[in-house]
């Protein structure tokens, strides 16, 4: 579904992906993880196309297509959707406006018919249960005065009205609670399904004690330096990324995030 | 200067002709008022920019045009057009005004409830004489600096709309006033003079508009006066669509009695230049206002705002929130004053200007003033001016809209507190539907450049 080959990638000429290689295949879930400032946000403002971030080389084939042509609407459209590490504020647009105009510019761009107002509440409502959320939040304007947990968990909301093909979660876990990270991670699980793909961008292990991923990447100055499966965010968790540094015989020091 | 020196006298000299013809059939203490009017017009003319109140908004064009005062002549009404203006569904109470004068033929009154009085001041001097000696011209004063355009109003005052509310009545439907102009070969000069009497514990929503037929040029200088008896509660909106070569300088002035509630709702849409005067005195302790206003230039139109809160009472609230969206090399001025005299404790002020700039050639001018004599109140305020939020564009297009449906949601988004605060459902759509077409009209010349 994806392929990343060789992406070099930076912002104002300093660059931060330094070579990222990754092929994320339908059904499976990825985890990257890596310390701070190594290029996890970086990579997931990449692949969902924000135009502050140069690429400078390399290649992302997306379902057969050149992602990195695609402007980030084409790419939601096709199917990529980046829960963000920072949701940001819609002030006077309301959470079911908001999220009406996408999914039916999404359906229209696929083919399909747009949802009527009482087709979309419906979908709306059941998708509110899966994340907890109450029905209060779909007439608030997106994100405003939320909580960093209710902002995150607007985030699910999304993906899950939107039913993307490849979803990116870009630290979905900082900043949650115990509570609210369960949520989280129960409406992740719920939406996973053999035809669609997730990669998950964390700092830490405890996300993927309730997401098993398939695959545990350890990103590292820009490059993915070591990749294995869901024991290797064990073995992360237990001995930190110091390990990592001394293994792949880093000289520079850790950046900043 | 001998040019405007003749125009101003050209005024002059028609009212003294309007004296002779009986000034209108004026109530005796009217007549006195508006010859103090004249005479503070023919002392300060039309103000300047050399006043602090109009630094930023030259009348220049105004002062130099020799206007054809309005005596309520039209070449043709085009029917189509007045259509389009008029809502498409019937409304229970709506007055109409084309060139300042009420038109019978356009206006529909349904049955109000009892004492209740809609009617055209030029009716209501007949009728209504008590209440007129009372209140008209009694509260937008002559005397301020700067007040030139409410002296001319006052000395020439004939027609617009009389609402008087007795104790205790409750009009369910708004009343709809609509001031049409349309085209004449002379430019008109049309003065409607409104006044709006609640007594204790009534309620009503007045939708105040202003609409343009034509492209001509021509001048609204309408002044508006509104009486709120004890308790009274009354909503007043003031849509402003005048045509796009015409100048509208409009003045409402409010007084509060006890524990009233006044809420402005002020969209300005139209017009080469605009001044919205907006004056509030809480004459009463208890009181609550609440300004709301929404200004949308585009091109080269200049829209001002002068809100003016007096609170000369205890225990009042008022609470203004004024926004812009200004497209083109728009220019937009908010200047919002409030004074607290020094009894007035307890008292509760808010003021909030933000503005969106689409263009790089778009200008505000923002100013909060704040008077406060008394020392036991809360009064804050905070002016904003920006552009889109390049980060949530971002952040919408990547749930699959364009950068042009992103621009548009974001921008109706930061409108939509101002409309949403006006009652009235089919004025809200009809608003939303007009914003929208001005935001669209908008993209469409960014493309196109």
């Amino acid at each position: 579904m994806l392929s990343i080959r060789n992406l070099h990638a930076g912002v104002e000429g300093h660059e931060i992906l330094r070579g990222i290689d990754l092929e994320v295949k339908a059904g499976e879930v990825h985890a990257v993880m890596g310390p701070n400032g190594s290029g996890k946000s970086t990579l997931a403002q990449v692949l969902a196309g924000h135009s502050a971030y140069a690429v400078t080389a390399g290649e992302v084939r997306y379902d057969g297509q050149n992602l990195l042509e695609l402007s980030p609407e084409d790419r939601a459209r096709a199917g990529v959707f980046l829960a963000f590490q920072y949701p940001v504020e819609i002030p006077g647009v309301s959470t079911a406006q908001f999220l009406k105009a996408a999914v039916n510019e999404i359906r229209t761009r696929q083919g399909q018919e747009e949802l009527d107002a009482i087709e979309f509440l419906a979908i709306l409502r059941e998708k509110l249960a899966l994340v907890e959320m109450d029905q209060s939040f779909i007439s608030r304007a997106v994100n405003e005065g939320f909580s960093g947990g209710e902002k995150k968990r607007n985030e699910i909301l999304q993906l899950a009205v939107l039913k993307p093909k490849l979803a990116i979660l870009d630290e979905t876990d900082s900043g949650l609670d115990i509570d609210a990270l369960r949520i989280v991670a129960h409406g992740v699980n719920a939406l996973r399904t053999p035809d669609n793909a997730m990669i998950l961008v964390t700092h830490y292990q405890r996300l993927l004690n309730y997401i098993t991923p398939d695959y545990v990447h350890v990103l590292f100055n820009g490059r993915i330096v070591k990749s294995g499966g869901k024991e290797l965010a064990l073995e992360l968790e237990a001995k930190g990324y110091d390990w990592i540094r001394d293994e792949v015989g880093a000289v520079e020091p850790l950046g900043a995030a | 200067m001998t040019e405007v020196a003749t125009v101003k006298d050209t005024y002059l000299a028609a009212f003294e002709a309007f004296e002779r013809g009986g000034a209108g059939g004026s109530p005796g203490g009217l007549l006195g008022l508006r010859r103090e009017a004249i005479a503070r017009f023919a002392e300060q003319g039309f103000p300047t920019v050399r006043l602090e109140d109009w630094k930023y908004t030259s009348v220049a064009p105004i002062a130099a045009t020799a206007f054809r005062l309005a005596d309520g002549a039209f070449d043709s009404l085009p029917a189509e057009a007045i259509e389009a203006l008029v809502v498409r569904e019937p409304v229970a109470h709506r007055l109409v005004f084309v060139n300042g004068r009420y038109s019978a033929k356009l206006s529909s009154l349904a049955p109000l409830p009892a004492g209740a009085r809609v009617a055209s001041l030029a009716e209501a001097l007949i009728t209504d004489a008590a209440v007129l000696e009372r209140h008209l011209a009694r509260y937008a004063g002559s005397e301020g600096i700067g007040y030139g355009f409410t002296a001319l109003n006052t000395a020439f005052a004939q027609d617009g709309a009389f609402v008087h509310l007795p104790s205790g009545v409750r009009v369910t439907e708004p009343i709809h006033l609509l001031f049409l102009a349309t085209s004449l070969t002379t430019p008109v000069l049309a003065q409607p003079r409104n006044l709006i009497v609640a007594d204790r514990g009534s309620e009503a929503t007045i939708i105040e508009r202003y609409a343009g037929l034509g492209d001509d040029p021509y001048c609204t200088n309408a002044v508006t006066e509104i009486v709120l008896g004890e308790g009274a509660a009354l909503e007043h909106d003031k849509i402003e669509q005048e045509g796009e070569l015409a100048f509208h300088v409009g003045t409402t002035q409010v007084v509060q009695a006890r524990d009233s509630t006044f809420t402005s709702g002020s969209i300005a849409f139209g017009g080469r230049l605009t001044r919205n005067n907006l004056r509030v005195r809480f004459a009463g302790a208890g009181g609550t206002c609440a300004l709301n206003g929404l200004y949308v230039p585009h091109g080269g139109q200049h829209v001002d705002n002068h809100t003016l809160i007096e609170h000369a009472q205890p225990r009042c609230t008022s609470r203004q929130l004024y926004k812009g969206v200004l497209d083109g090399g728009a220019h937009a001025v908010f200047n919002g004053r409030v004074i607290v005299r020094q009894d007035a404790q307890h008292t509760d002020a808010h003021q909030t200007n933000k503005n969106l700039l689409l263009s790089e050639g778009a200008e505000v001018d923002t100013k909060p003033q704040l008077e406060i004599f008394a020392d036991d109140v809360r009064c804050t305020h905070g002016a904003a001016v920006g552009q889109l939020d390049e980060d949530a564009v971002f952040y919408i297009r990547s749930r699959g809209l364009d950068t042009q449906a992103a621009r548009m949601l974001l921008t109706s988004g930061f409108m939509s507190d101002v409309i949403n605060r006006i009652t009235v459902a089919s004025i809200r759509e009809e608003l939303d539907g007009l914003l929208l077409a001005r935001l669209r009209a908008g993209q469409a010349a960014r493309e196109t450049r």
